[in-house]
């Protein structure tokens, strides 16, 4: 066999089944190979290799499993650093495999030649060059084994033509079987008990690390017992359910006003499986600023990086809450709970309206039709908060989005690959008409592949989120937030070959997503376009501003 | 602000010094100086960092240098603990008239010319960066025509005061 057919085996042997890419000059040979491969592996092809990338991320995301995207040298290759970054920064499993000019012609300007591990050194957590054919085995095993290892995410391998196409031989080698779960310190875990038990006003703050390590089940069951609130990231909406009581909500810049109170309240706080990103801690100095902070986090590097915490704990967040659940005391904080519950009361609340369309309602109209297992797949702007305030949360791995990134353009290709994984469960692809002119290309694989991805264009005819900071913080000049596009929505996905639908109030919007349930289970075009007209001026709320806390929380 | 020698112990691959510096530009840390030399160990390379911030700089350092797979140790080389050592060459513009001062110098600081030109000499100096600024200082009048420094290399007094971490790559 040739390196390329090494390679197929390495992936099947991975438990890979279905990879997303787009072929070229420098892929021929793995191209080739899977042409022979396609009974057991297939290469789904998109518009672009970015599609690409954000499909098997998607992939990743809904199943935790590696997610796995191939592209050619030069241009196929950076156009996957978008694709890249947004899986580093979520830090989700992803291999991604580039071909490269033959090893002859590196170094030299080659055609399509780019020196693709040098751009990605900073948005992977490792990459490889395969210089040789004998070392394709180790890189590629070790590639995965990296993508999964403790924090997890993207790893890129580039192969050069000319290795691709030498001769080789394959030796099996059984799978490990996972890697081992790093514990907390006993002491650490003891220390940690001991401050939680004698907190009075606690609240557990926990991010896309608890998603990660499957560690929800065990989070619940810490809040229940010791009867603490938690609140959630952007990241790990679904972790807890929305009827959850102890489910205080999102936190942070678009987070509630009950989440961010009882942070700013809480005489401890937990932080698990969250890095106090900018769009939590907004200002270091004031986040939680009477709380004992403690925080539990599989990457030690994230202690201390943006906010100076009491204790810490390192190591898997499921190992650590297991550890932490028989030594906590079971408790009732009456006084704690009508404190939140006063703060509940009078939260920002939006109003309906039954004659036009109001983003909350939209969302809500979603999560009643689509039922409990819906599948939500974001893009980046208004709509992605209003997503992450409104869709009722219930499962986690259920909501994907570009969060540390903020990548528009993210959400068609993911949305296809979570259906591809989701094996025949509807998938609502919530995005703008800014963020879908990003990458609406790839409606032509959603169409191709028959995929049931049902998009929701939340269409106020501006860039909505920045649009919102020039009306706030720079009095309402609107440089380029204004594109005048004249883009017809629904012709546009006639033309994909898709039905489309266009509504302007509430209505008229159900009447819509339930003709896209029936089409999505039904034997024709499972995939359509949904235009919903929204109000310009429509805000995200609550917000605080970048650097400031909850005193300076805006409501209207 | 503080100022802190760290050592990383690292897989001798290609590409790993590009590692590093992509990790440091990235984060915006400050390095003072960094070198890399060869071990006992053929296949490690050790990254001698000396750095200045505030503690949770440094202290990031340490940890994202750490998360490198290459990385197989990284460690504090303490002042009090460690060997530091530098070496500097520099070349002033030397005449009649000045010549036999500038030698005067070298000889208190134990620096060796290394060329002596018609209109220039070189001094070579090996020693703690402080040794190296204070000679450096008493060239400042001088006509200072080139210089350059390697940057510190450290290592730690009495027993080996690192443990390797398992090896990830093939």
């Amino acid at each position: 066999m040739n390196g390329s057919e090494l390679l197929v085996e390495l992936l099947l042997e991975q438990g890979v089944t279905r990879i997303f890419g787009y072929p070229g000059g420098a892929v021929l040979n793995i191209f080739d190979a899977l042409y022979r491969y396609q009974d057991k592996l297939q290469c789904v092809l998109t518009a672009h290799e970015q599609g690409a990338s954000h499909a098997a991320d998607g992939y990743a995301r809904l199943t935790g499993r590696t997610g796995v995207v191939l592209a050619t040298s030069g241009p196929g290759a950076t156009n996957l650093v978008t694709g890249i970054a947004t899986a580093f920064m979520d830090s989700v499993p992803l291999v991604a495999i580039t071909g490269n000019v033959g090893t002859s012609l590196i170094g030299r300007d080659s055609f399509q030649e780019v020196y693709i591990a040098g751009i990605t050194m900073p948005v992977t957590k490792h990459n490889f060059v395969v210089r040789h054919v004998e070392e394709l085995a180790g890189v590629v095993r070790a590639a995965f084994a990296i993508a999964q290892e403790g924090r997890k995410g993207p790893v890129l391998i580039d192969i050069p033509k000319d290795v691709s196409a030498m001769p080789c031989a394959y030796t099996p080698l059984p799978l490990a079987t996972g890697t081992a779960k790093r514990p907390g310190s006993p002491r650490a875990v003891a220390r940690v008990a001991e401050v939680l038990n004698a907190a009075r006003q606690p609240v557990i703050y926990f991010g896309g690390g608890v998603q990660a390590a499957g560690a929800g089940d065990l989070l619940l069951a810490l809040c229940q017992k010791a009867d603490i609130p938690a609140t959630h990231t952007l990241m790990a909406a679904g972790v807890l359910g929305c009827d959850e009581a102890h489910n205080l909500g999102l936190i942070g810049m678009h987070g509630n006003l009950t989440a961010n109170k009882a942070v700013h309240e809480a005489d401890v706080l937990l932080i698990a499986g969250a890095r106090l990103s900018d769009r939590v801690a907004l200002n270091p100095a004031k986040f939680a600023p009477n709380a004992k902070k403690i925080h539990v986090d599989v990457d030690a590097a994230e202690i201390d990086k943006n906010v100076r915490v009491d204790d810490s704990i390192v190591g898997d967040v499921q190992e650590i809450f297991a550890q932490l659940l028989p030594l906590t005391e079971e408790k009732r904080r009456p006084a704690w709970a009508e404190r939140i519950a006063a703060w509940k009361s009078h939260d920002y609340s939006p109003k309906d309206d039954a004659t036009r369309l109001r983003p909350h309602q939209i969302m809500r109209g979603i999560s009643r039709l689509a039922g409990e297992d819906a599948i939500y797949v974001t893009d980046v702007g208004q709509h992605q908060l209003w997503a992450a305030q409104y869709a009722r949360h219930l499962r986690p791995r259920h909501f994907l989005t570009s969060g540390g990134l903020g990548t528009m353009g993210f959400g068609y290709g993911a949305a296809i690959g979570a259906a591809l994984a989701a094996c025949g469960r509807p998938v609502v692809h919530i995005t703008s008409d800014g963020s879908l002119h990003m990458n609406m290309n790839e409606a032509c694989t959603a169409v191709r592949y028959n995929v049931p991805v049902i998009t929701v264009i939340f269409n106020n005819a501006v860039l909505g989120m920045v649009r919102q900071w020039q009306t706030v913080f720079y009095g309402g000049r609107y440089a380029c937030t204004d594109p005048q596009r004249k883009s017809d929505y629904v012709k546009l996905a006639e033309g994909f070959g898709m039905p489309g639908f266009r509504c302007a109030n509430p209505a008229e919007f159900e009447a819509a997503f339930a003709q896209a349930l029936a089409n999505a289970r039904g034997d024709g075009p499972r995939c359509c376009w949904i235009e919903c007209l929204i109000d310009k001026d429509e805000k995200v709320l609550p917000m605080i501003p970048a650097g400031g806390s909850v005193e300076d929380m805006m409501m209207d | 602000m503080p100022r802190k020698v760290i050592s990383v112990l690292v897989d001798n691959h290609a590409g790993v010094l590009a590692r590093i510096s992509s990790l440091f530009g990235r984060r915006g840390f400050n390095i003072d100086s960094l070198s890399v030399s060869a071990t006992d160990e053929p296949s490690l390379s050790r990254i001698t960092i000396v750095a200045s911030g505030a503690g949770e700089e440094l202290n990031q350092i340490v940890k994202q240098s750490a998360k490198l797979l290459e990385t197989r140790a990284v460690f504090e080389v303490e002042p009090a603990q460690g060997v530091l050592r530098e070496l500097l060459l520099v070349k002033v513009a030397a005449d009649d008239q000045n010549r036999a001062a500038l030698r005067e110098i070298s000889l208190i600081y134990k620096a060796k010319i290394i060329d002596l030109s018609p209109g220039s000499m070189i001094f070579e100096l090996t020693g703690t960066p402080s040794k190296i600024d204070a000679f450096l200082g008493m060239l400042g009048g001088y006509d200072i025509l080139e210089m350059c420094r390697t940057g510190v290399t450290a290592l730690q007094r009495g027993a080996r005061g690192y443990v390797l971490k398992e090896r990830m790559l093939p």
